[in-house]
């Protein structure tokens, strides 16, 4: 269970997330919502220790990771699997060994192992001998399918996924929603992903949270998010170009 | 009227110190802080030590040519110049002895430091920056890996290997150079060349050299990697990150020469 309790954070004198609470069950997939530059990614990279928070708590399964020393934390993010917004792999790594980074460095497996485990993540994610193949060499959807056979490869409990839909063709976007939800449904984990592409959202979700100016302001399974009557989500969801969120972009 | 703008423009001018000053402190504690955890990390018994390999070829054989040529014809170059006012005094033979000295003592630490800092000072904050900006740092974190001491660590043994053996390399051509002069075209002999070379070369002379080479590397791997590692804004913060990595580190290195050049006067 991942629980953020009055968290609030500030970058140059700019709140970003102020008295924030949010609470994930085990096991759920959990959407956030939000327009650009609403803290997605922030709250996000608080959940796996990336950033503190100014003040507030962050627990994982019980421990708070901003009280914990890095070595702790470390071992606490084992247990995590996350995809970034551009899959962050490392260039001068083939595929392979981004899949099998935390293999290579964390296990003393035999490298037939390693391939072989590195094989069927690549499969899971609808890619084959592509080892051996380095990052710049891939297009933008294979490199999200090969950051995301690396956010599996340790069978995490925790994936964080950080706009896994953003920058590639709907096609690609559909194929990456749907293998989202199947690992998520096979490997029973618990989920959080940051998205403003609302057919992701709906594939994606168990819960909907939507977040703006600095809080979470509503929170349900994608039905009642659809028919919510909060007319921030509704122009959210819409993509209305009028309503009080473009309201309040024009008055800032 | 005069006074209340002149006492505006004095306070301005102080708030730009004082936040001048708070941001040279904060950059020199962020850069020790890093040597630090360098330092604390090179004694963990993990060695990656086919990253040092990668990162020692690199940094040395690939900066080998250019180290080279730049020291072989700082040695013409400097033998040429001291002739033209040691023919006055008929005291050419000295020149083996300049040459020797300011090779091993100053130019030969020096001028490879620059050339490393120039070449691959700029390329290991430009690598480190990208990684930055394009979350891989980030996402090393999450992979429960110590940035330090995947990224910083094996270019930091690299640069400190591999520094000091370029320079023994540049004190060599240096000192071919000044001698192909000397004997080429300053009608020294072969054997008094040596002679004058030798007898002024003492083993504390390559030593200060060698001393200030690790001192150099040192810099270069810290200003780098620091530079890099806390680039921001895209392709155009990893750009302001790399020149202000070289103009740093060149600054630094002369700097640190100086201080070392006193301290070995002083202390001989």
């Amino acid at each position: 269970m991942i629980e953020l309790k009055k968290i609030s954070k500030t970058f140059k004198g700019h709140k970003v997330l102020e008295d924030f609470d949010l609470k994930i069950n085990r096991g759920e997939s959990m959407v956030i919502i939000g327009c650009s530059g609403a803290g997605k990614s922030v709250l996000l990279k608080h959940m796996i220790g990336l950033m503190r928070p100014d003040v507030g708590s962050v627990s994982i399964e019980g421990t708070d990771i901003t009280q914990v020393d890095n070595k702790r934390l470390n071992k606490i993010r084992m247990d995590f699997g996350m995809l970034f917004q551009g899959a962050a792999l490392f260039d001068s790594l083939n595929v392979l060994e981004n899949v099998a980074f935390q293999l290579f460095e964390y296990t003393n497996k035999p490298l037939a192992e390693i391939e072989g485990r590195v094989a069927e993540c690549l499969k899971m994610v609808g890619l084959e001998n592509i080892e051996t193949v380095k990052p710049a060499e891939l297009s933008g959807g294979m490199k999200k399918r090969v950051g995301l056979a690396r956010a599996i490869c340790m069978s995490p409990k925790i994936i964080l996924f950080d706009e896994p839909t953003t920058g590639i063709d709907p096609v690609m976007g559909g194929v990456i929603n749907k293998l989202i939800r199947h690992l998520h449904n096979i490997l029973k984990t618990t989920s959080v992903t940051v998205t403003h592409d609302m057919t992701s959202a709906y594939e994606i979700a168990d819960r909907i949270a939507m977040l703006y100016d600095k809080r979470i302001i509503e929170i349900g399974t994608p039905e009642e998010i659809k028919n919510s009557r909060n007319s921030i989500v509704r122009q959210f969801i819409s993509g209305d170009p009028e309503g009080p969120l473009t309201n309040a972009a024009r008055r800032v | 009227m005069k006074f209340r703008s002149m006492k505006r423009y004095s306070k301005k001018t102080s708030v730009y110190f004082q936040q001048r000053s708070k941001m040279f402190f904060v950059y020199i504690g962020g850069v020790l802080v890093l040597l630090g955890k360098t330092v604390f990390w090179v004694f963990s018994p993990r060695v990656r030590k086919w990253q040092i390999l990668e990162q020692m070829n690199k940094v040395g054989v690939a900066s080998f040519p250019i180290v080279f040529l730049i020291s072989f014809f700082t040695g013409v170059v400097l033998a040429l110049q001291s002739a033209y006012q040691m023919q006055k005094m008929s005291s050419e033979m000295y020149i083996a002895s300049l040459v020797a000295v300011s090779i091993a003592r100053e130019l030969g630490p020096v001028l490879t430091a620059l050339i490393v800092a120039g070449r691959c000072g700029a390329a290991i904050t430009a690598e480190l920056g990208t990684m930055r900006v394009t979350e891989q740092i980030e996402a090393l974190e999450t992979l429960s890996a110590n940035p330090v001491h995947y990224l910083v660590v094996p270019r930091f043994i690299a640069l400190i290997v591999m520094v000091p053996l370029l320079t023994i390399c540049a004190d060599f051509f240096g000192m071919l150079g000044g001698y192909l002069v000397g004997v080429g075209k300053l009608h020294i002999t072969h054997s008094m060349y040596l002679r004058m070379t030798f007898e002024a070369l003492a083993i504390k002379d390559v030593m200060t050299g060698l001393i200030k080479s690790v001192v150099f590397a040192t810099i270069i791997c810290t200003i780098a990697c620091f530079e890099g590692m806390n680039a921001l804004g895209g392709a155009e913060g990893v750009g302001k990150s790399t020149t202000s990595s070289v103009v740093r580190s060149f600054i630094l290195i002369i700097v640190a020469d100086c201080f070392f050049t006193a301290l070995f006067y002083f202390i001989r």
